[in-house]
């Protein structure tokens, strides 16, 4: 398996044009622009986003004009537009490029994995299809890609499926409609190894490769695909919740406050050190 | 009032499946994240509420008791060893509170049972359970009330 050349160009010299080459991928772009869209509108995922902007302003407004609650004051904030940017910066490098919002890193390790493999492979693929050439730095990318792609897809299902690992369910019961998504990026990723591993051609992996990238782009509606255009909405309002002060009514008194150290209530904790290391979170959540 | 889940915030780490007393926190299968499958039969513990890492659980007050953006909202945190609350009366009203939930850092005070003394057949027909009396101090002067130390129980209702 060389990893500077793929199938692709191998494919267009064995008699597939480029031109159906690129109507597939147009097809399955167009798939995923008009499932996400009735995705978005089905669930309301837009509106949910803008109304939680609302009632965060509401908050502070509200906030802001009880200045008498004590401490209150202070802690509300009108965001500037550096702040705004901050915000936008954090969402972009850290949750979107990193999945910050996973704490359990290896999890997270396996969906970066997932997520770059993706982005890569389908990049490298597009580019060389549309542009009907293909680099040793666009195969290379391609099948780097898919090797993440690999790694990330079936070890989230083998170490991570989170309704395995939090509820004792069998991997290998599986339902169809919801597991669309991640057999989808396992089958797509092997098919695509399996076809440059095999010597590409329009064999049994060339079909495997149509059938699972079709099943993938083509079940965007009834799948989880489209959680990586809310994701980086749910983030980024997270960040600004934050920033403002408003966090969703969220309490916000800490015992870092020397004027907390001093209450009765915390008299107890006078003398404890400050980290008191980690209760419930110590074991894993898999005792069912 | 039962739970339900912020998916946009829940991570799907399972925490709130495995504290779930009724067992009805489970893991959606399509978007990996919790929800509550039966609210229910949800008795409002807030057991998920607290454990969850992410603040992605919250209660849902009904319509009839708790209506007009009232809300109830906590922050557990183990680190530091508190708890915090802060309620959020139906006329804006707001209150805060922070409370200790250990007094010593999490682990460092679980007793060795192994090293114990099995139990010998008198104590097992006595009617004090293990470590009494030392636990309930009755071997220190006998039962500790108000009269042995000095205090009156007062009148009316009083804080």
């Amino acid at each position: 398996m060389d990893i500077t050349t793929t199938p692709i160009a191998a494919l267009a010299e064995s008699g597939i044009a480029w031109a159906d080459m690129q109507m597939y991928i147009s097809v399955m772009i167009a798939l995923v622009i008009v499932m996400t869209i009735a995705d978005l509108l089905h669930k309301k995922s837009a509106t949910y986003f803008f109304q939680a902007a609302e009632k965060a302003d509401e908050l502070l407004a509200a906030g802001e004009a009880e200045s008498s609650i004590g401490n209150e004051t202070g802690r509300l904030k009108q965001l500037s537009a550096g702040d705004k940017v901050n915000a936008l910066v954090g969402t972009v490098a850290i949750d979107v490029a990193t999945a910050g919002e996973f704490s359990n890193g290896p999890r997270r390790l396996v969906h970066i994995f997932t997520m770059w493999g993706f982005v890569l492979f389908v990049a490298a693929t597009a580019i060389i299809v549309y542009g009907e050439a293909e680099t040793a730095t666009l195969a290379t990318a391609w099948n780097i890609g898919a090797i993440m792609l690999l790694v990330g897809s079936w070890g989230y299902w083998i170490a991570f499926k989170v309704d395995c690992q939090s509820e004792a369910q069998s991997r290998f019961q599986i339902d169809l409609r919801k597991d669309i998504f991640s057999l989808g990026l396992m089958g797509t990723s092997l098919a695509a190894l399996g076809w440059e591993f095999t010597g590409g051609g329009t064999g049994a992996w060339f079909n495997f490769v149509i059938i699972s990238t079709a099943a993938l782009f083509g079940s965007v509606y009834w799948s989880k695909f489209s959680h990586m255009f809310f994701k980086p909405m749910a983030a980024y309002n997270k960040r600004i919740i934050e920033a403002n002060g408003t966090n969703e009514n969220l309490p916000h008194e800490t015992r870092d406050d020397e004027w907390q150290q001093n209450r009765h209530s915390m008299e107890l904790l006078k003398d404890a050190p400050m980290d008191m290391g980690l209760g419930i979170k110590r074991s894993k959540p898999e005792n069912y | 009032m039962p739970t339900f889940v912020y998916m946009t915030r829940c991570d799907g780490c399972g925490h709130c499946v495995d504290i779930c007393p009724s067992d009805i926190m489970h893991i959606d299968k399509k978007y990996r994240r919790a929800l509550n499958i039966e609210p229910n039969m949800c008795w409002e513990c807030y057991s998920c509420v607290k454990a969850c890492p992410h603040q992605a659980i919250d209660v849902r007050g009904y319509a009839d008791f708790a209506p007009l953006g009232h809300s109830v909202r906590v922050l557990r945190d183990e680190r530091k060893g508190t708890i915090a609350w802060r309620v959020k009366f139906r006329d804006g009203r707001v209150k805060n509170f922070l409370s200790p939930i250990t007094t010593k850092p999490w682990g460092s005070a679980i007793p060795d049972f192994r090293n114990e003394p099995e139990p010998s057949q008198a104590d097992r027909d006595s009617e004090l359970l293990s470590f009494e009396p030392e636990s309930i101090r009755l071997d220190d002067g006998g039962l500790h009330t108000l009269e042995s130390n000095g205090l009156k129980l007062k009148e009316g209702v009083y804080y």
